[in-house]
């Protein structure tokens, strides 16, 4: 089990380094000089060659490539993500003022999708056919299909503009005022939400359905368990590990999303920072996006791995 | 005499094949939603071939006099802020999507399952590097991959295609490379190595045909997942610029006027959702008429 982890694990941090090299080199390609994008503010045609030369001297830009990689990269282990070219602030400062924002509302669709949709498969797979089981499964082929910004704006068309349910759009920080910031994250969160539920109950249907037809189930039935048993400790726990894994998946389509609801929404998040600094071309900050949400999506799904020898102990760690 | 026993196994594969692809279309056209999603992208195709006859206005022509009308007779879903016609709009906007999601899927597929093919076939170094590769593009939420590379390489329709086809290769990839490694175990691979068959061979002609069941169902579900994607970044602002009419762009467009025009918002995003919710299940058709094991593979 412990090598299992530390195999993961190393797995994991060459995926994170290539991931970092993916992003830097990204950046390099970009077409222009870097250092003239970041005096574009300035009139270019007044600086001298010898002023450009000391400022690409300053980035340490005059070294050559796998030095600067090296260099950036131990930046970002002390927390240094690099200057914003329009507002020359430190891109960390910002990044860590919208983050919690993001993750705010991630985290809570995270948890709607898991526990209204892996229930809402396995409820679909019990009773196989019946209407629920019609409903949900339209529901949920909607559910995947469905373009959230539009559905936000359905949404804010019905709750907020017509029946002035909610707030529009905006976001208030829990700490300040929780009644608000809650009415506020009712859409978002659901919007966000869709997708991975509908997903996740997909999932978990066709898994139940596919551990219920095996023979030990027949069995079960034949040694007169009772359903809730035979549901809970039979097919639940065989047929849990491919919801796992798809449920973890959601992790990139939640942060994905993120990026077209808090725009809908209006919400100071990350994604909507990615968005603004992409129109701006302000790189830094499209980087250090780009390269957090990466981190995450590596982060979870190492913790789906780990959490397949805890759920499923037939698991071989080979 | 002679005639008839040469024509006699000739036969019976024929038959054979004719009863194969009943059975095809039998399982296919089984289920209604898929009759229904067939039919919904034959609409769409006929809109988007036909568009200039199809649709009732030119799409770009700006009519001030008669921007924000509510649809009407003359205009079925209304005018938006420059007083064009939002049906033609959403016609033309077809082309975009259906021409975008075609082609994203013709080149990350082809580019993705060279990756997987050459990956699974020769599996030790090769294999690994072209997994950590998948493992790396894989590490980012797909929208972000996109906008990532759209924004190095700027708007416009075919930077758009290259930065969407590079977001899809991976799984294309990643997904061929397991069937390789599946099919490769069959004994005719052995044959066609021991008749001194060239890899190049064996990959094209043995191992590509026998993986591309469940690669055709993924390039179907994956054209609704292209086609959302777009629109994702066109609503964003980031994907083909404007006053070419975009199902996403004319979705972002139309928020400003949510209150008094809503159809100008809801008609394209309508669309959008038709055409997804199509694909995806033509694909869902097709995994149970093709292969029913592929379940929860795909």
């Amino acid at each position: 089990m412990t090598a299992y982890i530390l195999r993961r694990l190393i797995l994991a941090i060459i995926v994170l380094l290539l991931v970092s090299m993916f992003v830097f080199l990204a950046m390099r390609l970009l077409p222009g000089d870097p250092v003239l994008m970041y005096m574009s503010s300035q009139s270019v045609q007044e600086v001298t060659e010898e002023q450009l030369e000391l400022i690409r001297h300053q980035f340490g830009l005059d070294k050559s490539i796998p030095q600067q990689y090296i260099e950036w990269l131990g930046g970002i282990f002390r927390g240094d993500l690099g200057i914003s070219i329009l507002n020359k602030s430190p891109v960390v400062d910002e990044i860590l003022r919208r983050l919690p924002i993001t993750l705010h509302i991630g985290i809570l669709a995270f948890i709607v999708a898991t526990v209204v949709g892996i229930p809402a498969g396995v409820l679909c797979a019990i009773r196989r056919g019946s209407w629920l089981d019609n409903l949900v499964t339209t529901l949920s082929n909607i559910g995947i299909t469905i373009p959230v910004f539009w559905l936000g704006i359905l949404l804010i068309y019905a709750f907020a503009l017509h029946l002035n349910w909610l707030p529009v759009m905006g976001y208030t920080s829990p700490f300040k005022d929780f009644w608000m910031s809650t009415k506020q994250l009712i859409m978002p969160v659901f919007c966000l939400a869709v997708g991975p539920l509908a997903g996740n109950a997909r999932q978990a249907r066709s898994s139940m359905l596919e551990v219920i037809g095996k023979d030990y189930i027949r069995t079960a039935w034949s040694k007169g368990l009772n359903e809730r048993t035979i549901i809970i400790k039979h097919v639940l726990k065989n047929g849990i590990l491919p919801v796992v894994t798809l449920s973890g998946m959601g992790v990139g389509g939640i942060l994905g999303g993120a990026v077209l609801i808090e725009q809908v929404f209006n919400i100071p998040g990350m994604g909507r920072l990615a968005v603004t600094s992409v129109m701006n071309q302000d790189y830094p900050y499209v980087q250090a996006i780009a390269l957090i949400m990466a981190a995450s999506i590596v982060f979870s799904n190492l913790l789906v791995d780990i959490s397949y020898g805890w759920l499923d102990p037939r698991v071989h760690y080979d | 005499m002679s005639q008839e026993v040469i024509l006699k196994p000739a036969a019976t594969e024929q038959t054979h094949r004719v009863s194969e692809l009943r059975r095809f279309f039998k399982v296919f056209f089984n289920r209604w939603v898929v009759v229904l999603g067939m039919f919904i992208i034959l609409l769409f195709m006929i809109a988007a071939i036909f568009a200039p006859w199809v649709a009732p206005y030119d799409p770009d022509k700006i009519d001030l006099n008669n921007a924000l009308l509510q649809p009407s007779k003359a205009h079925l879903l209304g005018t938006d802020s420059l007083g064009r016609d939002t049906l033609s709009r959403t016609i033309y906007g077809t082309r975009i999507s259906l021409e975008i999601g075609f082609v994203v899927v013709i080149l990350g597929s082809a580019a993705g399952m060279a990756l997987g093919l050459i990956a699974g076939y020769f599996s030790g170094w090769i294999q690994a590097v072209v997994m950590r590769f998948i493992d790396t593009m894989m590490a980012f939420p797909m929208l972000i991959l996109a906008l990532l590379i759209a924004s190095l390489l700027g708007g416009g329709i075919n930077n758009i295609i290259m930065a969407l086809s590079f977001t899809m290769i991976p799984a294309y990839a990643r997904l061929m490379c397991g069937q390789v490694i599946s099919v490769r175990e069959n004994d005719y691979i052995l044959a066609a190595h021991s008749m001194g068959a060239s890899h190049f061979r064996i990959m094209l002609r043995h191992l590509l045909p026998n993986c591309f069941p469940p690669l055709i169902v993924m390039m179907t579900m994956m054209l609704g997942t292209t086609i959302l994607a777009e629109a994702g970044l066109s609503f964003l602002g980031i994907g083909v610029q404007p006053p070419v009419a975009t199902w996403g762009n004319m979705v972002n467009d139309g928020r400003t006027y949510l209150l008094t025009n809503p159809i100008l918002s809801f008609a394209p995003g309508l669309a959008i959702m038709l055409v997804v919710y199509a694909f995806n299940m033509v694909g869902d058709g097709l995994r149970d008429a093709l292969d029913p094991q592929l379940r929860g593979i795909i």
